[in-house]
This record gives structure tokens, C-alpha cells and sequence, in this order.
């Protein structure tokens, strides 16, 4: 219980201190809208051209608006060195780190909803009859993709060109994520059943495990440096 | 037979580099005494801190708090200690009420509402409980830093430059409070430039230069002129 309860203080603050600024929510949903008309832009109204790229082009959307919101995770942190209060408050450090994903993944889920909703307004897709199935990939893939995210922010946020390392490290072990969740977003906006991205659900599901699993089990060393 | 004492630095070395900041530095500090480390920038008060409070690890010697080694049992000193450094560990957009209620639950208190307030009370910041740190002064921020050692009731004390930036109502709450947590049996390490009197709740002073302890004195006898001439003696012989 005191496990879930330090995780929680760390999701509720992180919350709360978002609330109150608004910067990253405020930035992506810019960002988000900013990409939305350049792909507008660019594609024009062919159908044929968007079905083909809108899959990629809305992981794209969901993995930049996703750097710029995980890479500032940690940033409250280094103020007033509250850093080192999380360093020094005993007990076992991944409950930190729980709590940071947890927080993470509230803000992109948030994000990446808003900007499906702007997809469907932008180009005239039709989500109805997919939507549970798109939710479903959407999620699997946030959550490896928040996972890895939260832990990498940790290890680049005490580096001064983290602005630069911080996706570089990140992308290529993201590339089994993107992969599935793009192929398995491909085939639900088509239309065919989830189990036939059986296992592309797999994939997401086992990375997910073992991403979560990695980063509860090394944040204490990222944490002390 | 006299207690253990609360700190016991020995043979204490750390470098980083090629660059040696602490080179055998020994000190012991009972519990109801404090010590003020004294000493130019880059003497290494910082760092022996810093090792005290299990941030740095040390490259020789040993640093133990309560018999609790910092470099070994990192946890258990850290249950035993409040550092109070340069930042104040407050959240900037929480209130002070959110910002006790924050460390409490990460230390895995669960504390009702009325022990955080007297926590603020205790600290004289109870009409702030609802303002955001953003709007605090540096004084308002130092005391609520030190509001969570109400309820975390460390045995040890780090101080550093616990009285910069502070104006005269709040230097001298702040010695008050620190003699109070030195009656209570707890000490107190105290890195600090100023010899004004502040000093004034420290027992013992230690000079360091260039990484060593060069004087470690009773301070009890000492006027505030002695003090500047043992640390011009000092200095100046070592660097």
C-alpha cells in the first residue's frame, strides 16, 4: 500500500503541478494543431494518398507531441534541486517512477485524443465503427512508448545536451513499437477484425511488459547517477 | 563513557579527476552539537556534505551516520538525516500545504490534515498554507524546507548556507529553531561563509582548507574576531 500510495503523490503532483502552469499541455496541443496543417497542406484532399499515410502520419504526430511532452518530465524536478528530495526520500525508487509513467501516460493519452479527434475533423476519417480497436492500439503503444520515454527523460535530464540525446537514445528502441502500432493502426482504420493484427497486439503487449519491467527495475541507478 | 557520535568522518578523500577536493578529513559530531565548517570556496564543505547526505560517494575513508555508513546503507542514513541545501525542495506551483503533503506521502507518511498544519505552525507559515511557493520569500522558503523534518524527525541536520539570502526576523527564527533541534538531542553540520552571529549555535568550528580540516576548535570561547583571525591564519597558511 505505501508502494502504491508514494506512486500516486508523484502522479497527483505532477498533475496538479500541470494544471496550475499548463506548459506542456499547452505546447503540445500548439504543436499537435501545427502539424495538422502542414499534413493538410501537404496531402490536399486525396483520399486515396491519405489512407495510404494516415497511419504513419498519426503515430508521427503522437511520437513528436510525445518527445516534447516526456522530454520536460523531469525538468520540475531540477528546480529547487527537488532532484535530490527525491533521492533522499526513503524507500524503494521505482514507485517514482511508476508514478511519473502513470502521470505521463494520463497527459499523452489526453493529447493523443485530442489530436485523433482533429484527424477526423481534418480529413474526414470515420473512426465510429473502429474506434474501440484504435483505442486499444493506441494505448498498447503509449505505454511502451511512455515507458521507455519516462526512464530515458530521467537518464538525459542531469545532461546538458539532453535536448539532443534524449530522442536519439530514444527512437531506435522504439522502433518495435512504431513498427506494430503502425501496422496494427493500418489494418483497424481499414477496417479488419483485431484478430487480424493478432500479433502485432502481441508484440506491443510483450514490449509494454518488458519496457515497464526495465524501467522499474533500473530507475534507482538513473536516479542516483 | 562517552556516547558514539552521531556523525564519524575518518580519512575522509574525494576526488574527481585529478583534482582532489577532500584529502583525510576526520570529524566526529555527538548528538546536542553542532559544528560549523568554515572555509574559502572550493575548500570542499560542499562535498563533505554532500557525501554526509549520500549524494556523493566517497573515493577513500568512511562517513557514517547514527553507525550507519553513507556509501553502504545509503537508505538507512537517508532515514536519519534533513539536508537543507541550496534548493529548498519545494515545488514552486504547489501551495505549502501541498508541498508538506507531497514529501509526506512520498516518505510514506499518511498523515491527516491537522498534523501537516501544525507542521506549517510549527514553522510559523500556518496563514501561507494556501499560497503557492511561487510567491514565497526565501526565508517563507527555508522554513517550509525545514517544516518537513517536523514529521520526518531526522537525528541530523545539513546545513548549507543555511542563513544566505535571509533577512533579520528570519536568521534569527532560524537560529532558534536550529538551538531547539540541538536541545532535542539532535546535530547539526553546518557549512557557512558568514561569521556573524550566526555562529553563535555552533559548538565546535572546523576550518577546512584545500581539503583538510586545518582547526578544530571549541567555539564558546572565541568573540567573533578571534574567529576571522584563526580563519585568516588558516587560509592564508593554506592556500
Amino acid at each position: 500500500m505505501t508502494y502504491a500510495r508514494r506512486a500516486w503523490a508523484v502522479v497527483w503532483k505532477d498533475l496538479l503541478v500541470e494544471r496550475r502552469s499548463k506548459e506542456t499541455l499547452n505546447a503540445l496541443f500548439f504543436f499537435s494543431l501545427l502539424l495538422l496543417f502542414v499534413f493538410q497542406f501537404t496531402l490536399g484532399p486525396d483520399r486515396e494518398r491519405l489512407a495510404a499515410v494516415l497511419p504513419g502520419l498519426l503515430w508521427l504526430g503522437f511520437i513528436l507531441s510525445g518527445l516534447l511532452g516526456l522530454g520536460r518530465t523531469f525538468l520540475v524536478e531540477r528546480e529547487n534541486d527537488c532532484w535530490e528530495g527525491l533521492l533522499l526520500a526513503p524507500g524503494d525508487k521505482s514507485a517514482i517512477y511508476v508514478g511519473k509513467l502513470a502521470g505521463n501516460l494520463l497527459l499523452m493519452l489526453v493529447v493523443e485524443a485530442v489530436l485523433v479527434a482533429m484527424f477526423v475533423v481534418f480529413f474526414n476519417v470515420d473512426v465510429g465503427g473502429v474506434w474501440p480497436g484504435l483505442a486499444l492500439v493506441i494505448v498498447l503503444g503509449t505505454i511502451g512508448f511512455a515507458a521507455v520515454g519516462t526512464l530515458f527523460a530521467a537518464m538525459t535530464a542531469q545532461v546538458r545536451a539532453r535536448e539532443l540525446l534524449f530522442p536519439v537514445l530514444l527512437l531506435p528502441v522504439q522502433v518495435p513499437i512504431l513498427l506494430a502500432t503502425v501496422k496494427a493502426t493500418e489494418a483497424v482504420l481499414l477496417g479488419e477484425p483485431l484478430a487480424a493484427v493478432a500479433d502485432w497486439l502481441k508484440l506491443l503487449v510483450a514490449a509494454d511488459l518488458i519496457y515497464v519491467v526495465v524501467g522499474v527495475l533500473t530507475f534507482e541507478f538513473v536516479l542516483e547517477g | 563513557m562517552a556516547p558514539d557520535p552521531l556523525v564519524r568522518v575518518t580519512g575522509l578523500r574525494k576526488t574527481f579527476g585529478t583534482r582532489r577536493v577532500l584529502d583525510g578529513v576526520a570529524l566526529d559530531v555527538r548528538a546536542g552539537e553542532a559544528v560549523a565548517l568554515l572555509g574559502p570556496n572550493g575548500a570542499g564543505k560542499t562535498t563533505l556534505l554532500k557525501i554526509l547526505a549520500t549524494l556523493v560517494r566517497p573515493t577513500r575513508g568512511a562517513a557514517a551516520i547514527g553507525g550507519q555508513d553513507c556509501a553502504r546503507r545509503p537508505e538507512d542514513v537517508r532515514r536519519l538525516i534533513g539536508l537543507v541545501a541550496h534548493g529548498a525542495h519545494v515545488y514552486e506551483d504547489l501551495t505549502a500545504l501541498e508541498n508538506l503533503r507531497f514529501w509526506a506521502a512520498l516518505w510514506g507518511l499518511r498523515l491527516p490534515a491537522s498534523d501537516l498544519a501544525a507542521a506549517l505552525a510549527d514553522v510559523e507559515l500556518e496563514r501561507h498554507a494556501g499560497e503557492r511557493v511561487r510567491t514565497f520569500s526565501e526565508g517563507m522558503r527555508r522554513r517550509l524546507s525545514l517544516a518537513r523534518f517536523v514529521f520526518a524527525r531526522p537525528r541530523v541536520l545539513l546545513l548549507d548556507e543555511p542563513f544566505a539570502g535571509l533577512d533579520q526576523r528570519a536568521r534569527k527564527w532560524l537560529e532558534e529553531y536550529l538551538q531547539a533541534f540541538k536541545a532535542g538531542g539532535g546535530a547539526i553540520v553546518m557549512a557557512t561563509h558568514s561569521f556573524g552571529r550566526e555562529l553563535a549555535i555552533a559548538d565546535r568550528l572546523a576550518i577546512l582548507v584545500a581539503g583538510r580540516i586545518a582547526l578544530d576548535t571549541p567555539r564558546a570561547a572565541l568573540t567573533s574576531d578571534d574567529v576571522q583571525r584563526l580563519y585568516a591564519l588558516h587560509t592564508e597558511n593554506g592556500s
